[in-house]
């Protein structure tokens, strides 16, 4: 080491927010031209390893991405030599790599292109298992370690570890293609993309209260991933339609839960509270979203949010509207949710009763059943009507089906409020 | 890159959607684009017979059946090279086998690296 130690911190931490930046961009490329995902995370880790060693000594490059690029490229061609098994591969890979790519960025310091769309679409890809998707984008893409996927999903490591890995195993041996797909087939795959990301936004949404901050950080790479897709892909408007999303349910944050961490209602929410930046930028989202065709679900449902974001309190709250943009949301994605978040609204329109002659409607719908929502919004309806006995028995139906402590909280306290209403 | 494209009936005798003249379409389509390594119909699944042979050598044969309607039967074959598992599953989704109550599974064929 001839490097003072106090100059080591700062190249590290320099060094991790580039690679930290790069790293997704860096495999894309990696994954592109040698067309092995392990391949490319091993050469990765060992370009940011030559890297820790290099930069306290040369100083920082002046194009690190393009740096690590270049080491580890390097790393990936003299691994490919050594290795048997792919000698024969590395031919076929150069010709398909030169094929593809006749126009290969300098060696040194040329700016890295951007393949981490066709990285997106590969980790979404249909012919994944859909609980191996969000994990491996968030390793992929986010940057996440395994552990760090593992924490996120509350699944121990060694499961994530081997999910990961049966993933990787079958976009190698069954050759799922890095690529865009074509204008005509984009419609049909930027859905699941779409998906993925909204996932791992929900699962960090639903913080519990142990490792709550963990996944409000998951929530925040949501956001971040949605931003890459973003300026990836600016004509899409669902692409807008989801940030926005995000960032307008994400804006709440600090308000969603109360003193003992149990869930508070957007009626109930202090909305001084409220993240007004992200509501600001998420509502431009929405114009753009809803803007110049018809409208997709993110769209509609980021409009909804912004709706609600923008109003004041409760009272204020553009309830016809919302109900409006409901039933467009129903008309795209018929759903039996759908039709009762659709019920709540009404019942904010129109009054509780109107709400809940629509909720009591879906009564013998199949795929509510076990969705504590469900009985939830039937107990707040009749509790709104002062049916406290009737609203006692759904809040007791809920609690059976809640899965998270906050939410369990929360109907337990109406349940206590609406038993000491109906005794007195 | 091989695949092979196991084709399912719904059932063995279940009244199928598509028609002779739609798996001679197919089967024309996919040979001219020159992928098909090898495509195989198989015989009526009655027709079948199954060889297992135990621990101690001892062989047993059996003939599964009479068949249960609703069970999905493997009714042929093809292996197509193709570069990608998209242009495999896009070959597949074509496949009149693929439709009512059908199914197609893609398997892409182990590569020894030979």
């Amino acid at each position: 080491m001839t490097v003072g130690d106090e100059g080591t911190p700062g190249i590290e931490r320099t060094v991790e927010s580039v690679f930290r930046e790069e790293r997704g961009r860096l495999l894309a490329s990696l994954v592109r031209r040698f067309g092995d995902l392990d391949l490319a995370e091993e050469v990765s880790s060992e370009a940011i390893e030559a890297a820790l060693v290099h930069w306290p000594v040369q100083g920082v490059p002046a194009k690190p991405g393009a740096w690590l690029l270049t080491t580890a490229r390097r790393r990936a061609v003299d691994r490919l030599r050594r290795d048997k098994s792919y000698a024969a591969r590395l031919a076929v890979l150069q010709v398909e790599a030169d094929r593809a790519d006749p126009v290969a960025p300098a060696d040194v310091g040329g700016d890295l292109p951007d393949e981490r769309l066709q990285l997106f679409f590969t980790c979404a890809h249909p012919a994944l298992p859909a609980e191996d998707r969000g994990a491996l984008t968030l390793r992929c893409l986010a940057g996440l370690t395994t552990p760090e996927v593992a924490r996120a999903y509350l699944i121990p490591t060694a499961t994530m570890a081997q999910r990961i890995v049966r993933a990787k195993k079958k976009i190698r041996v069954a050759r799922i293609p890095f690529r865009v797909p074509g204008a005509d087939e984009l419609p049909e795959r930027l859905p699941g993309v779409l998906q993925v990301i909204y996932s791992i936004f929900t699962e960090g949404y639903a913080a519990s209260s142990g490792p709550d901050l963990q996944r409000l950080d998951l929530a925040e790479e949501a956001i971040r991933l949605g931003r890459i897709l973003r300026r990836l892909l600016p004509a899409e408007r669902e692409v807008a339609g989801l940030l926005g999303l995000m960032l307008l349910i994400h804006a709440r944050r600090a308000a969603r839960t109360g003193s003992d961490g149990e869930i508070v209602l957007l009626e109930d929410q202090d909305r001084g509270c409220w993240d007004r930046a992200s509501i600001e930028e998420g509502s431009a989202l929405v114009l753009t979203a809803l803007t110049g065709g018809p409208p997709g679900p993110y769209g509609v449902q980021a409009a909804i949010a912004a709706l609600h974001d923008e109003a004041a309190d409760v009272a204020t709250t553009d309830w016809p509207q919302v109900v409006a943009l409901y039933d467009v949301l129903f008309a795209i994605t018929p759903s039996p949710v759908v039709a009762l978040n659709r019920a709540a609204a009404v019942a904010m329109r129109d009054g509780a009763e109107a709400g809940l002659a629509l909720v009591e409607e879906l009564d013998d719908e199949p795929r509510l059943r076990g969705y504590y929502p469900y009985p939830a919004t039937r107990g707040e309806l009749l509790r709104r009507l002062g049916k406290f006995s009737e609203a006692a028995a759904a809040y007791r139906e809920a609690l059976v089906l809640v899965g998270t402590e906050p939410e369990r909280l929360h109907l337990q306290r109406r349940l206590t409020a609406v038993e000491a209403g109906g005794a007195g | 890159m091989k695949y092979m494209m196991l084709i399912n009936a719904a059932s063995a005798d279940a009244a199928s959607q598509c028609t002779v003249e739609d798996w001679m379409v197919y089967d024309k389509q996919i040979t001219e684009a020159g992928i098909v390594v090898a495509s195989e119909s198989l015989a009526d699944l009655t027709t079948a017979t199954t060889v297992r042979v135990g621990p101690a050598g001892d062989r047993s044969i059996t003939t599964d059946g009479p068949f249960a309607e609703t069970r999905e039967v493997l009714g042929g074959f093809y292996v197509i090279d193709v570069p990608d598992l998209d242009v495999a599953l896009d070959w597949a989704a074509r496949c009149p086998g693929a439709r009512g109550g059908g199914s197609v599974v893609v398997r892409p064929i182990a590569d020894f690296g030979v």
